[in-house]
């Protein structure tokens, strides 16, 4: 018998010999983006709003809180009435609409960053030891989970507000905590998938512990799904923040949120109806942007679905 | 040669709501240093739980492991495979006994290089160092006939081709240098021609390793070509085991001779049926006080539905579980 064929000669005709550049991986996710337009426009959406977050105090003409009574429900600018120094207008203490809603976005990013971060990890751990363990541990855990979920999710957000008292804080722990279920939920359903993969079953049979299984086999795998889960659960959260505030149950009534002008504005709704509809605008725009982008990681974290578009 | 793994009596039952099933009823067997077993039998005959218990990756509940015992001889010490406590079980899983799975698409972590992969178990079992593991990876790859091993190292499961991946398997499974190697029906999920390159690897890695092979399958011409002896399973027993040319030639077990009727060849000119065994096989389930496969026997007859067939000597190093004497004709004087 002949001896085994020589290699293969280095060059463009190997797949794996191909370095990729920084620029070339920039060009690929262009690509996966170039094909999906709603995903190219969550992003730019979602882009804008975390700009504004950051850049508030450059970007805004006004300080939030800077109160001037005498250009009180001014009116935006394009409107009659409206004068070019407030693009939005002003409200019912002349405070300038337009910074008050780029302040805004910092709070309810805040809120939905900080509480996807607490419930995804509360979630995360307790779906997995449920998903893992398995046994008595699953069905306690997901009792509780099942418990939780079961309640009216508003009340019981108001329940805890009303007790905890108003601050961002106590916002971003509701968020966090009752918020953490659904988290574990996914967690232990990706967990069980996952446990029973062939790699996994290949893992315990070349004797890996238990430690080397989590962290290299299931928690690396778990990280997609929670991705996109987490950008769904932080737009709702930013949804139900403003819900909140507009209850008058989220942050005090002196910050700039989203909640607390739409709060505000509603009392002014026939007479200037802008007040409270820039707020609502903003939490459309930034509710929008993050559902299409949560879309868009769903079909691209998922190599099956990449393939498929 | 000295035998690496003696069992003996092995027994399996999974209790499930539907009942106890018995999967493994009083299995034995023996493989000796360097020795290629072939496992046969059809789908649910018990091939896979067999080796699965052995090394306790039986799922438990529902799975039990109600007796017998695996004698496992390493470095010259024999230690039963079924005490040992799972912290010891994961040393010799990987390390002392490799595995290699049917399904090569599933068994590797699509997230992790196959570099990685193979790595992980050096590091795990051989105490080495990430570079000494990593260069070693690139030599298991060569010698796996996978080219260009450094440049492989970094690629990603998705980037081989099954056949590819199936080496990237073994290679993890002979990593550490293991005295035995359990093939789980490792081409079943391959194209044929691949098939032949992967039997062609293990037949290497035999002659340069000196590795014991338990290589499980139901295809009966593969282990041919491969197995110094076969072993035949049929309702979690062993029906016959014999050396491979003994077995193709002399058949004991009518079982046996329905599979090789079964098989077809490429020497008969003339067109024929593929003869196939009539029946199905046994309802686990049910605890069974005769020979499994009296039901579908054209041989039986009162005694093999009176009691269980155990394995009688019938030939230099053959055994098969049968009463029924084909050669004479008639039942075996025991």
């Amino acid at each position: 018998m002949a001896s085994r064929e020589t290699t293969p000669k280095r060059g463009a005709d190997s797949l794996l010999d191909v370095e990729r550049t920084f620029w070339d991986r920039l060009a690929y996710l262009g690509r996966l983006f170039g094909r999906d337009r709603s995903g190219l426009m969550g992003a730019v959406l979602f882009l804008i709003v975390v700009v504004a977050a950051l850049f508030a105090p450059l970007i805004a003409p006004y300080e939030p809180l800077e109160q001037n009574l005498r250009d009180a429900k001014l009116p935006p600018a394009w409107a009659e009435g409206g004068s070019r120094a407030h693009l939005f207008g002003t409200d019912n203490l002349g405070r300038d609409i337009f910074s008050r809603i780029l302040y805004g976005t910092r709070v309810s990013l805040t809120v939905g960053f900080f509480g996807v971060l607490i419930a995804s990890s509360l979630g995360l751990v307790f779906g997995a030891i449920a998903g893992y363990i398995g046994g008595r541990v699953d069905s306690t855990i997901m009792g509780i989970v099942n418990l939780i979920l079961s309640l009216p999710y508003l009340l019981f957000v108001v329940v805890i507000a009303a007790i905890l008292g108003r601050s961002l804080l106590n916002v971003i722990l509701i968020f966090g905590i009752t918020d953490a279920p659904i988290f574990a939920r996914t967690t232990r359903g990706e967990v069980l998938r996952i446990r029973n993969s062939g790699y996994v079953e290949s893992a315990v049979s070349a004797g890996a512990r238990w430690g080397r299984i989590v962290f290299d086999h299931i928690i690396p795998n778990l990280i997609g799904p929670l991705i996109t889960l987490g950008t769904f659960e932080m737009s709702r959260m930013i949804f139900y923040e403003a819900g909140l505030g507009f209850l008058g149950l989220s942050v005090p009534p002196s910050v700039p949120s989203w909640g607390n002008m739409l709060s505000a504005g509603r009392q002014y709704l026939t007479s200037s109806p802008w007040i409270a509809t820039f707020p609502g605008l903003a939490i459309v725009f930034t509710s929008l942007g993050m559902n299409l982008l949560g879309d868009w990681l769903r079909d691209v974290l998922d190599p099956r679905m990449r393939r498929a578009r | 040669m000295s035998t690496v793994l003696e069992v003996n009596d092995l027994l399996t039952r999974f209790h499930t709501l539907d009942g106890v099933v018995h999967a493994v009823n009083g299995v034995s067997f023996d493989l000796k240093q360097g020795e290629t077993l072939g496992i046969v039998g059809e789908s649910g005959s018990g091939k896979s739980v067999t080796m699965m218990s052995l090394l306790g990756l039986i799922p438990m509940p529902p799975g039990r492991i109600e007796g017998g015992e695996a004698l496992f001889t390493t470095d010259d010490e024999t230690h039963d495979l079924l005490q040992m406590s799972p912290a010891d079980l994961r040393d010799v899983r990987g390390g002392k006994i490799g595995f290699v799975f049917q399904d090569p698409i599933s068994t590797l972590n699509p997230i992790l290089t196959v570099g990685e992969q193979i790595a992980e178990v050096l590091t795990r079992h051989l105490d080495l160092s990430k570079q000494e593991a990593q260069a070693r990876a690139i030599k298991l790859l060569a010698s796996v006939g996978i080219p260009d091993p450094e440049l492989r190292y970094d690629a990603y499961p998705f980037q081989f081709s099954g056949g590819m991946r199936q080496r990237v398997v073994i290679a993890i499974a002979i990593a550490c240098t293991p005295d035995i190697v359990i093939a789980d029906e490792p081409t079943t999920a391959l194209d044929v021609t691949v098939q032949a390159q992967i039997a062609d690897l293990f037949r290497q890695l035999r002659r340069e390793l000196g590795v014991a092979i338990i290589w499980i399958t139901h295809d009966l011409g593969v282990v041919a070509g491969l197995a110094d002896r076969v072993l035949v399973m049929y309702g979690g027993r062993v029906a016959e085991i014999a050396m491979v040319d003994d077995l193709y030639e002399n058949p004991q077990h009518p079982y046996t001779i329905g599979l090789l009727g079964a098989l077809p060849s490429l020497e008969s000119r003339e067109s024929k049926r593929l003869i196939s065994i009539r029946g199905a096989p046994p309802d686990l389930l049910i605890p069974l006080e005769h020979c499994p496969f009296a039901w579908r026997c054209d041989y039986a007859f009162d005694r093999c539905w009176e009691e269980i067939p155990h394995l009688l000597s019938v030939g230099k190093r053959h055994r098969t579980a049968c009463f029924y004497d084909l050669e004479k004709g008639g039942p075996r004087d025991v």
